[in-house]
């Protein structure tokens, strides 16, 4: 104890990651890796309150009755805090991961690139697994890989089909100009255009604002952005477009006047409840809303400034890793890319998860209701692949852009005291800052 | 030891009671006290160490380097104190902490002594006892509960609003906890409504061992109710309001579930407190360092503004 006192902190662990990291890549270095024969336990650190991972395993389980699960869980908050620790202290053979970057270049991930190669990951669409991929210097999209997605998410706008006939919406808007029209229309029917949770540390805006600068701009520069490529910046002449369009909607009351305290609980609440015409979410409600409102609620991408333009959309896989120092490395690949191929799994992330699934564009596909959100989402999932529209989330570029730099911003735009230029300005000012320690 | 002792024993048969003899069996007792005494306070001595004085001593080191709490640091020496006077949202968390003292500690404690006084004065009756318990109520709620239910309440159509529009002030209606102005005061509202009924126990606690005949000699000599109370109950709970005000100081500058789950810092860092930043960068930001720094900030500032409150109420002890 009184050495450990002494020294600086954290030399220790670190040269124990660094040294076990190179060993058990090597391990799989010959043939497919599988699971073999021998009972195997994957011990898995997951979150909370989902119940795919869970129903994937109990799936697996019964094909490979072999492997019997350990799993761990906590709140989505936790392992974030925690990830650094638990993979070097305690590691898991599979987990749930926040953003990978600093894991994977603090040696604490496991590179993926001999399974991608072994299982034909590589064919897959590129855009899929770029947002896991980090270079030696820390930076996404491109280097080896260290992570894999159980499904990845789809972000858009969800609709109220009742109170959009009242206003004569009939068909989701594809421009811009249709949709600032809706809103128009919705403010002036005395219906609250977007209810959008901003409050907390969660802002909530960066939802729509992301999806105006893909609509004024190219997504692959939000990409570059976010993952860190040299001399990126988040100011530029389309950003600044986007974020006065964003300030306008703010002054001309198009959301509810009080999102600046409404979290997202709220937000869910207020859109079930047929209190605003729209709110911007994720797929993972796809499920939740076809039975709160069945019927009754819509989906569509975020359409681009000009008619026929690309379809942009923030869409991300639900990431999960192995332990550099993982004990059954082979094995937790292997389930990875069951999750990705074999049919059962790709119902089970479809049916369970709601989002689409991994793996190959041609690969099987559950049916899903016509008229259903989950429907829709998941055709939107195939038009940003066409479209090649995949971002990641501009709350994702460093730990702490998200809570302490885009969401005060934004609450301060909310309130008046933030212009367009002066958000970019701060937030780029703070990327900078975060980027360069 | 032990055989010195062994050796009193052996002597005292045999050989006269003499002086010599008499110190030693006094030193045995006196040392067998001493270790009966080091024996129970060793535990809470170690407990004390480990878990108390070690981790101040880590966080000390710690905000000498920059470090994110598992690859190797940096020695960067007094860099996260001096980044601490620079950061406007750094030493703003600072002085939105000062602003909670106001609420978490004046008003409670204001509000605390006249309740106090209110209830005194029917102390026997059954009303006293029920008021006593209802205003104490608050105080055993745990603080996160307290934090969501206040943040339903001062919600746009919460509780608050509902009783504004009531009475005909719906203009001045808002979400409270998310506007600019009013964010930082509606923080300061739960606090206070949690700390006051804990003031108020321990005023009433100290009221009740104050000699009544100096009630009585005030009031044969013409005092009335608020000169008794200014020359007689105040100047007795020296000590209590000392106490109450070093609880409640702490919890003002140490401030961090309530704020935590109603605003999380938000509006724009109107709320951002030490406590909270400390989070955020130890645990976002994984600046380990800077978050030490912080801390050992804050508890200079708590020690800084609670001993001096110490020295008075042993000034008036003496």
């Amino acid at each position: 104890m009184a050495l450990a006192a002494c020294s600086s902190p954290g030399s220790a662990p670190a040269d124990t990651a660094t040294t076990s990291a190179t060993t058990s890549a090597s391990a799989s270095a010959d043939g497919a890796p599988s699971c073999g024969t021998d009972p195997v336990t994957l011990s898995a650190y997951i979150e909370t309150g989902f119940p795919l991972p869970k129903d994937l395993a109990d799936e697996f389980s019964k094909q490979y009755p072999n492997v019997t699960f350990d799993i761990r869980e906590d709140q989505f908050a936790v392992i974030t805090q925690n990830a650094p620790r638990v993979l070097a202290d305690d590691p898991p053979d599979l987990m749930r991961l926040p953003q990978v970057s600093e894991l994977a270049k603090d040696g604490l991930l496991l590179n993926l690139d001999s399974y991608a190669t072994a299982f034909g990951w590589d064919q897959w669409p590129a855009s899929q697994l770029e947002q896991m991929r980090v270079d030696s210097e820390g930076r996404r999209g491109d280097g080896p890989l260290y992570a894999m997605g159980l499904n990845f998410s789809m972000t858009g706008v969800f609709y109220n089909k009742e109170l959009a006939a009242k206003i004569g919406m009939t068909e989701p808007p594809t421009t811009l100009a249709e949709f600032d029209d809706a809103l128009a229309k919705a403010k002036a029917a005395g219906i609250t255009p977007i209810a959008q949770f901003n409050g907390g540390a969660t802002g909530g805006l960066a939802f729509p604002l992301q999806n105006l600068m893909a609509s004024y701009g190219d997504p692959a520069a939000v990409n570059a952005w976010i993952w860190h490529a040299p001399g990126a910046t988040i100011d530029t002449p389309t950003n600044l477009k986007a974020a006065e369009h964003l300030q306008q909607w703010i002054s001309d009351g198009y959301f509810a006047d009080d999102i600046n305290s409404m979290d997202y609980a709220t937000m869910m609440s207020r859109f079930i409840d047929g209190k605003s015409l729209f709110i911007f979410d994720g797929d993972w409600e796809s499920g939740n809303l076809d039975t709160q409102m069945a019927g009754n609620a819509g989906f569509f991408l975020f359409p681009p400034a000009e008619a026929g333009g690309k379809f942009a959309a923030m869409s991300a896989p639900l990431t999960y890793g192995i332990s550099a120092k993982a004990e059954h490395a082979d094995c937790a690949a292997f389930f990875l890319d069951w999750v990705a191929t074999n049919e059962q799994a790709r119902t089970i992330a479809v049916k369970v998860g709601g989002s689409h699934p991994m793996g190959p564009s041609d690969a099987f596909m559950p049916p899903v209701d016509a008229g259903t959100v989950t429907a829709e989402t998941l055709a939107a999932g195939a038009q940003i692949g066409a479209d090649n529209g995949s971002m990641d989330f501009i709350a994702n570029a460093t730990g702490a852009i998200y809570a302490k730099s885009w969401t005060p911003n934004l609450q301060k735009m909310v309130a008046g005291q933030q212009d367009a230029q002066g958000l970019l300005t701060s937030v780029q000012a703070d990327y900078e800052s975060q980027i360069g320690n | 030891m032990e055989q010195r002792l062994a050796e009193a024993h052996r002597e005292d048969p045999t050989e006269q009671y003499t002086a010599e003899n008499r110190r030693r069996a006094l030193r045995a007792r006196r040392l067998r006290r001493g270790v009966l005494a080091m024996g129970l306070v060793v535990p809470a001595a170690v407990a004390y160490g480990i878990f108390v004085i070690r981790p101040i001593a880590l966080t000390v080191q710690y905000s000498f380097y920059e470090w994110d709490g598992v690859t190797p640091s940096t020695w960067v020496g007094l860099a996260n104190y001096a980044h601490l006077f620079r950061d406007p949202e750094l030493y703003g968390s600072i002085l939105n902490a000062f602003q909670l003292i106001v609420w978490f500690s004046l008003v409670p404690v204001a509000l605390g002594l006249f309740t106090a006084n209110a209830i005194r004065g029917f102390a026997t009756s059954r009303l006293a006892v029920v008021s006593r318990t209802v205003l104490f109520l608050p105080q055993i709620i745990p603080l996160v509960a307290a934090g969501i239910m206040w943040s339903w309440q001062l919600s746009t159509d919460g509780l608050v609003n509902q009783v504004l529009r009531l009475v005909g002030l719906g203009g001045v209606t808002r979400a409270w906890l998310g506007d600019f102005n009013t964010a930082l005061p509606a923080v300061g509202v739960i606090g206070a409504w949690v700390l006051f009924g804990l003031c108020m126990l321990l005023l009433l606690a100290g009221m009740t061992k104050i000699d009544p005949a100096l009630y009585e000699a005030a009031r044969i000599d013409g005092a009335g109710p608020v000169r008794e109370f200014f020359s007689i109950t105040l100047p007795s709970l020296r000590q209590e309001l000392v106490v109450c005000l070093t609880v409640t100081i702490i919890a003002a500058l140490a401030s961090f579930d309530i704020v935590y789950i109603s605003t999380q810092g938000g509006p724009g860092n109107a709320t951002l407190v030490p406590g909270l930043e400390i989070y955020y960068l130890a645990f976002f930001q994984r600046e380990v360092g800077m978050a030490s720094a912080l801390a050992v900030a804050l508890m200079v500032l708590v020690l800084a503004v609670v001993l001096p409150l110490q020295r008075i109420s042993r000034e008036d002890a003496s």
